[in-house]
């Protein structure tokens, strides 16, 4: 049974932040739903409240930046780029000020639907010149996303899980590597985020199937290490299989792509994840299995890039973890 | 570093610089050098605590955009001086006012004339819109909107580390229509971020013509107030104006100077194209040719000699 965190962020921000007093803690009104309110409470000289308005906080931060502040602005990551993004743009990404985005509820994490999912927020963030990108795929990963962020030397876009959150590894990311997770020789899988976890749960069925799955999760998505990945790729016989949990436009499904076009790999890519589609409310269980982002998606993919059916089906895979709706964990429904 | 001149004579000459670069380039940003050139006249000559330049006073070409790959890669705020805790800070908010920007450094001897040869021509760092890299430009500000929340940032992190200057943002009207200006008067009112202070050119006008056209904004000075700024309305050609208003006291709050001016002050002829005055250029050889007669003697100069 994997071990669950509750609310890493939590800890591991107050722990950061307190030990580097250059790291201020912003937040536009999401502060609890971010998990920053016990640290609001303790440390209220290194918190700034700048409300609903996340264009000016946006500019402020790339002020504070050049006052030689190393802001980290938490909110849910839908509302970091898509309605502030030309001072995304102007006043930090540019200027390449050390500010930490700390993007919560990545894509179908939440269930508030098209307005709060962050779905294609990776694309954007790829094409910006002097953007780097980390998203955390467990508690591990969450844990460390303070000191891997505030390492780099401009801005950086983060994925951040909360609440209850699994361990999955038991290093710390380091910034610009990639995970190996098994070693295979017939498919890669590369995932990202929540994905890694659903990967994980089908790699008993792979192997009784007779199937060797060779595992890579991506922590790192900018900078990206094309050279290792190509090595990966190489060292299986019939294909590449992505999912992640976004479009697969301009994420993890493209940068693997973009990588075999340029290097001449002609081997198979199948790219799993949101297909040109926003999606809805609900839970996240229902959400992955709908827009085909789980296990069994992997599953269908891994079929379609071998060009046989190996008879797995939901019971071949290890149980989905389910989060109580009111979980203690979540600061709300939201 | 302070300057000799008187800052009426300053602001005549930016003014003198706008217009003979003007019809030089059969066009330019005229009527900006029309309301705003006693306010940075105003700024860089007396109120503002700047340090000496440490930067070329003939500006190097475009040594290109921010990027790990850049390590010399610097801003143009080197013209107004080190950034030192005591030395105050200037974000020109407007960014197409450049032309206007550019002219004042060379008047206050911050820059040499030569720099505005270079305005707008590829490879120049003195591009049109200031860009960060352009003289005297320490952010991007070509995007309205986007300079005072910059400025509040700056101005509270300067204050949380107990440094003196004061950080300055010049502004124009056309900014109150974007949302974005009164997010960040809310947050200075929120955050009492007092060493803030903003001169505005209140000159009505934007780039589709009259504001009140496109679309009105109302009571400026009483809409910053009920946001939390400290306000003063001042006759923007009146420079002991200015002087009155930058005393005033207005601990808790930012001060926001609305400077109301003319956008044809000492270019008179400028009327026959209100209210289109954005940019100027010229219709024809004719209005070209008249108005250079019309603005050079409103400002005691011989006409410009220019190719046709």
């Amino acid at each position: 049974m994997v071990e669950m965190v509750s609310r890493p962020y939590a800890t591991a921000f107050e722990k950061y932040a307190v030990a580097h007093p250059e790291v201020l803690c912003l937040s536009a009104d999401l502060t609890s739903s971010c998990e920053v309110d016990g640290f609001r409470d303790r440390h209220p000289d290194q918190f700034l409240s700048l409300g609903m308005a996340e264009q000016n906080m946006m500019s402020f931060a790339g002020g504070l930046g050049l006052a030689g502040y190393r802001p980290f602005i938490h909110t849910f990551g839908v509302f970091m780029y898509r309605r502030p993004y030309d001072q995304l743009m102007a006043s930090v990404a540019y200027p390449r000020r050390k500010v930490r985005l700390m993007g919560f509820l990545p894509g179908v994490t939440t269930p508030g639907g098209m307005t709060h999912q962050s779905i294609e927020d990776i694309s954007v963030m790829r094409s910006i010149p002097n953007m780097t990108i980390l998203e955390t795929g467990d508690a591990t990963e969450v844990e460390s996303i303070c000191e891997a962020a505030d390492s780099i030397d401009g801005p950086v876009w983060c994925r951040v899980l909360r609440g209850s959150v699994p361990r999955l590894f038991d290093t710390p990311i380091k910034v610009g590597e990639m995970r190996e997770l098994s070693d295979g020789t017939d498919v890669l899988v590369v995932t990202s985020g929540i994905c890694t976890e659903e990967a994980m749960r089908a790699r008993a069925a792979f192997a009784k199937a007779g199937l060797s799955i060779r595992h890579l999760h991506l922590h790192t998505i900018k900078p990206f290490d094309s050279d290792a990945l190509l090595d990966h790729i190489a060292s299986v016989k019939h294909g590449v299989v992505t999912l992640e949990n976004h479009v697969v436009d301009g994420g993890i499904g493209s940068l693997v792509a973009e990588t075999m076009a340029e290097a001449g790999i002609g081997k198979r890519l199948v790219r799993l994840g949101l297909k040109d589609t926003y999606a809805h409310g609900g839970s996240r269980p229902y959400l992955m299995r709908f827009y085909g982002l789980d296990a069994l998606a992997l599953v269908g993919g891994i079929e379609d890039i071998m060009g046989q059916e190996f008879g797995i089906t939901e019971t071949h895979l290890d149980a989905a973890r389910v989060d109580d709706v009111h979980s203690l964990v979540k600061a709300e429904a939201l | 570093m302070r300057n000799d001149r008187n800052t009426e004579d300053v602001a005549l000459g930016i003014r003198r610089r706008v217009f003979e670069h003007s019809i030089r380039n059969n066009g330019g940003y005229l009527s900006q050098a029309c309301s705003a050139a006693e306010q940075l006249a105003w700024l860089y000559n007396e109120q503002l605590n700047l340090g000496d330049p440490t930067l070329p006073m003939i500006p190097k070409p475009f040594e290109g955009v921010p990027s790990s790959d850049n390590p010399e890669y610097h801003t143009g705020a080197g013209y107004n001086g080190p950034a030192d805790p005591q030395y105050d800070r200037l974000f020109i908010a407007p960014a197409h006012y450049a032309l206007v920007a550019y002219a004042t450094l060379i008047e206050v001897g911050r820059m040499a004339p030569e720099g505005l040869e270079m305005f707008n021509k590829d490879g120049s760092s003195v591009e049109m819109i200031g860009a960060e890299h352009s003289p005297g430009m320490e952010v991007h500000n070509g995007t309205l909107g986007i300079g005072l929340s910059t400025g509040s940032g700056l101005a509270w992190g300067r204050k949380r580390r107990g440094e003196s200057g004061n950080t300055w943002v010049f502004m124009s009207d056309g900014e109150v229509q974007e949302g974005q200006t009164w997010e960040a008067v809310q947050a200075c009112a929120h955050h009492g971020i007092d060493n803030l202070k903003a001169i505005m050119d209140v000159n009505r006008q934007q780039c589709d013509g009259a504001m009140d056209s496109v679309m009105k904004v109302g009571d400026i000075a009483e809409k910053f107030r009920i946001f939390g700024a400290h306000c003063v309305e001042i006759d923007g050609h009146d420079i002991s104006a200015m002087r009155d208003a930058a005393q005033e006291k207005h601990d808790g709050k930012p001060l926001i100077i609305l400077a109301n001016t003319s956008p044809y002050h000492t270019m008179n002829i400028l009327q026959e194209r209100f209210p289109r005055l954005h940019y100027v250029r010229f219709k024809s050889e004719d209005e070209r040719a008249r108005m250079n007669v019309s603005i050079a003697a409103d400002l005691g100069i011989d006409p410009i000699e220019y190719v046709h």
